[in-house]
C-alpha cells in the first residue's frame, strides 16, 4: 500500500482550474469569431514581440544564459529531493514554517486553516498560476474568506467575473476601453468621468486598493523561485503590489510548486536576466522582493511555504516531458504562437495556456483529461526558438500525441496507411487509385471529416497525369 | 504517512529511472551551497558574462531615465533631495547619514506607523547595489535604507547612489548581495504592463523615482 | 556526383513536378540521380500524429533504402527535418539501437535541396531563368528544425529574370502543422488567411517554398479565393532554363 501511495499522481478532478469545459478546436472555434478578441491578441502580442526583441538583442550571450538555464533546472530536477529538503531546512531556521501539499485539495485546505487560525475574513493576493491552478479563490470564498486580487490584470479579470486567458497579462484578452467599463461598472467608488488612458486606469486601481493593502493583516503569493542553499524566495512584479503583500500584513503564506526551487543564490543570476527580457521584454522588471524567512521588525512576522505537488511529480516520471517543468512562466512561447495569437488563452480551458499549456497542462492532469491539447500546435517550433530555458516543447508535444487517445477512424486509416508505405507495390497501386480523387473534386465535396475541415476554406491538389515514379520508370 | 514524505516519495519513485540516478560525473558547478557535490552531476555551462566588468555609469544614468526614473548628480544630497521635495515632508531611516537630510520636514523612522509614513510625501534613502546594464537598484534594508515599508508608501522615492555601489551587470550585483536580509530589486517607478501589454508608469509602488549619482565634493 | 533522390511520398504521388526538377536541375549540374524504387514515406505524418510505433517500419525502410547512398537529397525541409531530428527517437523507443545508428549515420548524409547545393555542391547560381515576380514563404522546418537559412534567398536571387519581393511576416507558420489543418481546420484557416494576405500584399504572382505540403496548402487558400497567385516548388523555379521558359 505505501508502494502504492508512493507514485507519482495527478491532479486530482473536481478541483482547481486545468481542465477546461471543451475540447480545443470546438473552443477555439468560438473564439476565432470574436474579431475583437482576435485583433487584441495580435495588437498585444505583436507589442510584445517587439520590445523582447530589442532587449534580447542588447544582450551579448543571450544563448550562453539559455544554456545556463536549461541546464540549472535539469540538475535541479535530478537532485529535486535534496532540494526541496535542503530548501525546507533553510526557511525553518530563518523562522518560516514548511508546509507539503501532496494536490490541490490540500493545499487549499492548508490554507484557509491557516487563514482561518489568523481569524481575519479578507486576504490580499499577487497573482500566482500556483494558486490559480489549485483553485484556491473558489476554495476561501466557499470558506467565507474574501481574496482580493491586487495585480492589475487579475483585479481586471476578477472585477470582470471573468478567466484568465495569459500566464503573463491575464487580461490580454480584453483592450483598455473594456477595461474601462469593468471598471466603471464593477468598482466601488470609482469616479465615473474615468477615461480609458491607461495611466488613468492604473491610477484608479491604486486609489481602490490602498486601503486594502493597508487594512489587510494576510497576504496570499506564489514564488518564482526558491533558493534551496539559502532559504530566499523571490517574487518577480511591476507595480508595487507585490511588494505592499509581501511587506504590509501580518501573515504572508507563499505557495510555491515544487518544481520552483534553484539549488543556489548564484543560480539567480541567470535566471534574473531570463526572465523579464524573455516575459515582459524589459532588462527587468520593476520590482523584485527577495525575503528569507522572518525578518524582525520588517514585513510579516509569520511566514508559510506550502510546497504543492498537484501532478508534478508525474510529469518528472516521464523522461521527455518533464523538461516542461524547466518553465520559469515568462509567457514568451505565448507572445510567439502563431495558434495562441488566434485562439487566445480561454480555448485551452487550462490556467496554463499556449504552447508550455499545451504540454503541461496534460501531463499534470493525464493526458486522458486533456487529449486535445497536444495536438494544438502546428509544431511550427517558434516556442523553442523563444523559450529562455530551451524547452523542446515541439517535441513534446510530438511525444504527448503518442500518448493520446486515438479516435477510431483515424487509427484505422492510419494504420492502413502504414500498411501501404512499407510495401512498394501497394502504395504503387494507391498513388494510381489516387486520380480517382478528381471525382471529388477540388472542393472535395462529400468528404467525411476530419477532411471535409480541410476543404471548407482550402482546394483540394488535382491529382497529377502520373506519379514521379511512373515518370521515372518511362524514361 | 505524512504529506511531506508522500510527496518527497513520489519525486523519488518518479526519478528512478536508470537515466536520472545521480552520476559520478564530477560536479563542475562553482556555488557556495554545502552538500552540492555529492548530488546528481549536471554540468552547468556558465559561459556567459560573469565580470568583473567595467562601470559605466552614464549607461546606468541613461538605463535609469529610460525606465522613467530622474537622475541627479552632485555631491551636496540634502541640497539636491531639498530641491526635490520642495516643501513636502520626507521619511528617512534611522542610519541615513545625517549631513544627507534636508534639515526641518524631516522625520526619522523610529517606529513610524504605516499610516505615518504613507502620509509622507517622499521617502530619501541609500541603497547596497545598483547594475549599470539594467538601470537597477537593490535595497537590502541596511539602516540607510531602512525598513521595507518605509521606501514603499510614500509617493516619492529618493535614492543616493554611491559610484563604489554600482556594478556592470546582474552577476557581480547578485555575488555582492546578502540574501538572509530582505532584498528590493527597483528598476523605475511603479509600472504596469497590464494594459495592451504596453509600459505605463504608477499603480501600487512610489510612481515617482529620483536617483542622486553622489560625485566627489 | 551520384545523388540519391528521396521524393518524398507528397511529391511523388502529388507534386511529381517538384521531385522532376529536382532530377533535372541535378543534372543540368553535371550529376548523376538515381531513385531507389523501395522508398515510400519517411513517417513523418505517423509521428506527428502519435502514431510512433506505426512509424517504425518506414525509418527502417527509408535506412535500408539508403544506406547504400553516399548522398540523399529530398525536396522537403520537413521530410529531412523528420529524418534527422525523429528517426533515431523512433528507432530508440522502439529498442532498436542498432537501427538508431544506422538512421543517425544516414540522416547525416541527407540534405534539403538548398542545402545540398550550396553547402554539399558550392552552388549558389544554378543557372536558371524565371522571368516573374515570387515571394518565398520559408516553411517552419527548413527554418527552425533544419535552419537553412537565408539559402534558399541566396539561390533565388541568382535567377535570371526573377524579381524577388520580400514576404511580410514571413516567419509566421501558414497554419499547415500535416494532420493540424484538419484536426484543427478552423485555428489553421485563420493562420493561412493571413499568410495569404501577405503573399498578396507582395503583388507577386508566384510564391514558392521548399516543401510540397505547405505549398498545397497556401495555393489550395489561394486557388479557392481564387487569388490569381501561383504556388511553385523552389526546385521548380531553380530547374527553370531560358529555353523552358
Amino acid at each position: 500500500m505505501s508502494t502504492f501511495l508512493g507514485m507519482p499522481a495527478h491532479a486530482p478532478r473536481g478541483v482547481g482550474n486545468l481542465r477546461g469545459d471543451e475540447p480545443f478546436p470546438a473552443a477555439a472555434r468560438t473564439a476565432l469569431a470574436n474579431q475583437q478578441l482576435r485583433r487584441n491578441l495580435q495588437h498585444a502580442t505583436t507589442t510584445i514581440r517587439g520590445k523582447s526583441g530589442r532587449v534580447i538583442a542588447e544582450v551579448p550571450d543571450w544563448q550562453e544564459l539559455r544554456s545556463a538555464g536549461s541546464a540549472l533546472k535539469t540538475y535541479t530536477m535530478a537532485n529535486l529531493p535534496r532540494l526541496l529538503e535542503q530548501l525546507e531546512e533553510k526557511v525553518t531556521a530563518a523562522g518560516g514554517v514548511v508546509h507539503w501539499a501532496a494536490d490541490a485539495e490540500e493545499a487549499n485546505r492548508i490554507v484557509t486553516g491557516l487563514i482561518r487560525e489568523t481569524g481575519e475574513q479578507r486576504v490580499i493576493k499577487i497573482k500566482s498560476m500556483a494558486t490559480q491552478e489549485i483553485g484556491l479563490n473558489e476554495a476561501l470564498e466557499a470558506a467565507g474568506i474574501e481574496p482580493v486580487e491586487t495585480d492589475l490584470a487579475e483585479l481586471i479579470v476578477q472585477l470582470g467575473h471573468d478567466k484568465p486567458s495569459h500566464i503573463l497579462v491575464p487580461a490580454i484578452h480584453r483592450n483598455r476601453a473594456e477595461i474601462r467599463e469593468i471598471f466603471l461598472r464593477e468598482m466601488p467608488g470609482v469616479d465615473p468621468d474615468l477615461t480609458d488612458n491607461p495611466p488613468e486606469l492604473a491610477a484608479a486601481a491604486r486609489r481602490y486598493l490602498r486601503e486594502t493593502f493597508l487594512s489587510t493583516k494576510v497576504a496570499v503569493s506564489g514564488a518564482n523561485f526558491g533558493i534551496a542553499e539559502t532559504g530566499t524566495l523571490a517574487v518577480v512584479e511591476s507595480e508595487g503590489n507585490g511588494r505592499m503583500c509581501l511587506t504590509l500584513p501580518d501573515t504572508l503564506i507563499t505557495v510555491m510548486g515544487i518544481e520552483k526551487v534553484v539549488p543556489a543564490w548564484q543560480d539567480l543570476e541567470v535566471f534574473l536576466q531570463l526572465l523579464p527580457r524573455a516575459s515582459t521584454g524589459e532588462r527587468m522588471n520593476p520590482y523584485t522582493s527577495m525575503w528569507t524567512g522572518v525578518t524582525p521588525g520588517d514585513g510579516p512576522q509569520n511566514f508559510h511555504l506550502v510546497l504543492l505537488d498537484n501532478g508534478r511529480t508525474a510529469v518528472l516520471a516521464d523522461e521527455v516531458g518533464r523538461s516542461a517543468l524547466h518553465c520559469i512562466r515568462c509567457s514568451a512561447c505565448l507572445n510567439v504562437c502563431p495558434v495562441y495569437e488566434r485562439t487566445g488563452g480561454h480555448a485551452y480551458g487550462s490556467v496554463y495556456p499556449g504552447p508550455i499549456g499545451a504540454v503541461l497542462s496534460p501531463q499534470l492532469t493525464g493526458v486522458e483529461d486533456n487529449a486535445s491539447l497536444p495536438y494544438a500546435s502546428s509544431l511550427c517550433g517558434a516556442c523553442f526558438d523563444a523559450c529562455p530555458v530551451k524547452i523542446d516543447i515541439p517535441s513534446i508535444l510530438v511525444h504527448l500525441r503518442n500518448q493520446a487517445p486515438h479516435p477510431r477512424t483515424e487509427k484505422a486509416a492510419m494504420a492502413a496507411a502504414a500498411y501501404t508505405m512499407d510495401r512498394p507495390r501497394l502504395y504503387q497501386r494507391a498513388q494510381r487509385a489516387f486520380k480517382l480523387a478528381k471525382l471529388v473534386g477540388r472542393r472535395g465535396k462529400g468528404l467525411p471529416p476530419p477532411l471535409n475541415g480541410w476543404a471548407a476554406s482550402r482546394d483540394l491538389p488535382a491529382p497529377p497525369e502520373e506519379s514521379f515514379r511512373d515518370w521515372w520508370r518511362g524514361r | 504517512m505524512s504529506s511531506r514524505d508522500l510527496v518527497l516519495g513520489r519525486i523519488r519513485e518518479a526519478l528512478s529511472a536508470p537515466d536520472t540516478q545521480p552520476s559520478s560525473v564530477p560536479d563542475t558547478r562553482a556555488s557556495s551551497a554545502p552538500g552540492l557535490s555529492r548530488s546528481a552531476a549536471v554540468d552547468i555551462p556558465r559561459d556567459y558574462r560573469r565580470g568583473p566588468a567595467p562601470v559605466d555609469l552614464d549607461l546606468l544614468v541613461e538605463r535609469l531615465v529610460d525606465y522613467k526614473a530622474v537622475v541627479h548628480r552632485g555631491s551636496d544630497i540634502s541640497v539636491i533631495a531639498r530641491e526635490i521635495i520642495g516643501d513636502g515632508t520626507l521619511v528617512v531611516p534611522p542610519g541615513l547619514p545625517p549631513e544627507w537630510m534636508p534639515a526641518e520636514q524631516t522625520r526619522v523612522d523610529h517606529g513610524l506607523s504605516a499610516a505615518e509614513i504613507a502620509a509622507a510625501d517622499g521617502v530619501l534613502t541609500a541603497a547596497a547595489v545598483a547594475i549599470a546594464e539594467t538601470g537597477t537598484i537593490v535595497l537590502d534594508a541596511s539602516p540607510d535604507q531602512g525598513r521595507r515599508i518605509l521606501s514603499l508608501l510614500p509617493d516619492l522615492h529618493i535614492c543616493v547612489l554611491r559610484p563604489e555601489q554600482v556594478v556592470a551587470s546582474v552577476p557581480e550585483a547578485v555575488a555582492r548581495l546578502d540574501p538572509a536580509r530582505p532584498l528590493t530589486w527597483i528598476s523605475g517607478p511603479s509600472a504596469t504592463s497590464d494594459i495592451e501589454l504596453n509600459r505605463v508608469e504608477g499603480v501600487h509602488g512610489p510612481r515617482n523615482l529620483h536617483v542622486i549619482l553622489q560625485e566627489a565634493a | 556526383m551520384r545523388i540519391a533522390l528521396f521524393a518524398t511520398c507528397l511529391a511523388d504521388t502529388m507534386f511529381p513536378a517538384a521531385a522532376k526538377a529536382t532530377v533535372q536541375l541535378l543534372e543540368r549540374l553535371g550529376h548523376e540521380v538515381v531513385f531507389p524504387l523501395e522508398q515510400t514515406c519517411c513517417g513523418q505524418m505517423h509521428v506527428n500524429t502519435g502514431y510512433q510505433s506505426q512509424a517504425l517500419p518506414l525509418v527502417r525502410r527509408y535506412v535500408r533504402t539508403f544506406e547504400p547512398c553516399d548522398v540523399v537529397v529530398a525536396p522537403s525541409g520537413s521530410c529531412v527535418g523528420s529524418i534527422r531530428h525523429q528517426h533515431a527517437m523512433v528507432a530508440r523507443q522502439a529498442g532498436d539501437e542498432g537501427l538508431a545508428t544506422a538512421a543517425e549515420a544516414v540522416a547525416g548524409r541527407t540534405y534539403e535541396l538548398s542545402e545540398l547545393l550550396i553547402d554539399v555542391l558550392g552552388v549558389e547560381d544554378v543557372g536558371a531563368y524565371y522571368p516573374h515576380r515570387v515571394t518565398y514563404h520559408p516553411t517552419c522546418h527548413s527554418l527552425r528544425v533544419l535552419r537553412v537559412g537565408d539559402r534558399p534567398l541566396r539561390l533565388l536571387r541568382n535567377v535570371r529574370g526573377l524579381d524577388l519581393v520580400e514576404l511580410p511576416a514571413a516567419e509566421q507558420c501558414c497554419g499547415f502543422g500535416g494532420t493540424f489543418a484538419v484536426k484543427n481546420a478552423d485555428t489553421s484557416s485563420a493562420m493561412l488567411a493571413d499568410k495569404m494576405r501577405h503573399v498578396l500584399e507582395t503583388g507577386a504572382d508566384v510564391c514558392t517554398a521548399g516543401d510540397a505540403s505547405c505549398l498545397m496548402h497556401i495555393g489550395g487558400g489561394l486557388s479557392r479565393s481564387r487569388a490569381g497567385v501561383r504556388t511553385v516548388h523552389l526546385a521548380e523555379i531553380l530547374a527553370s532554363t531560358a529555353v523552358a521558359a
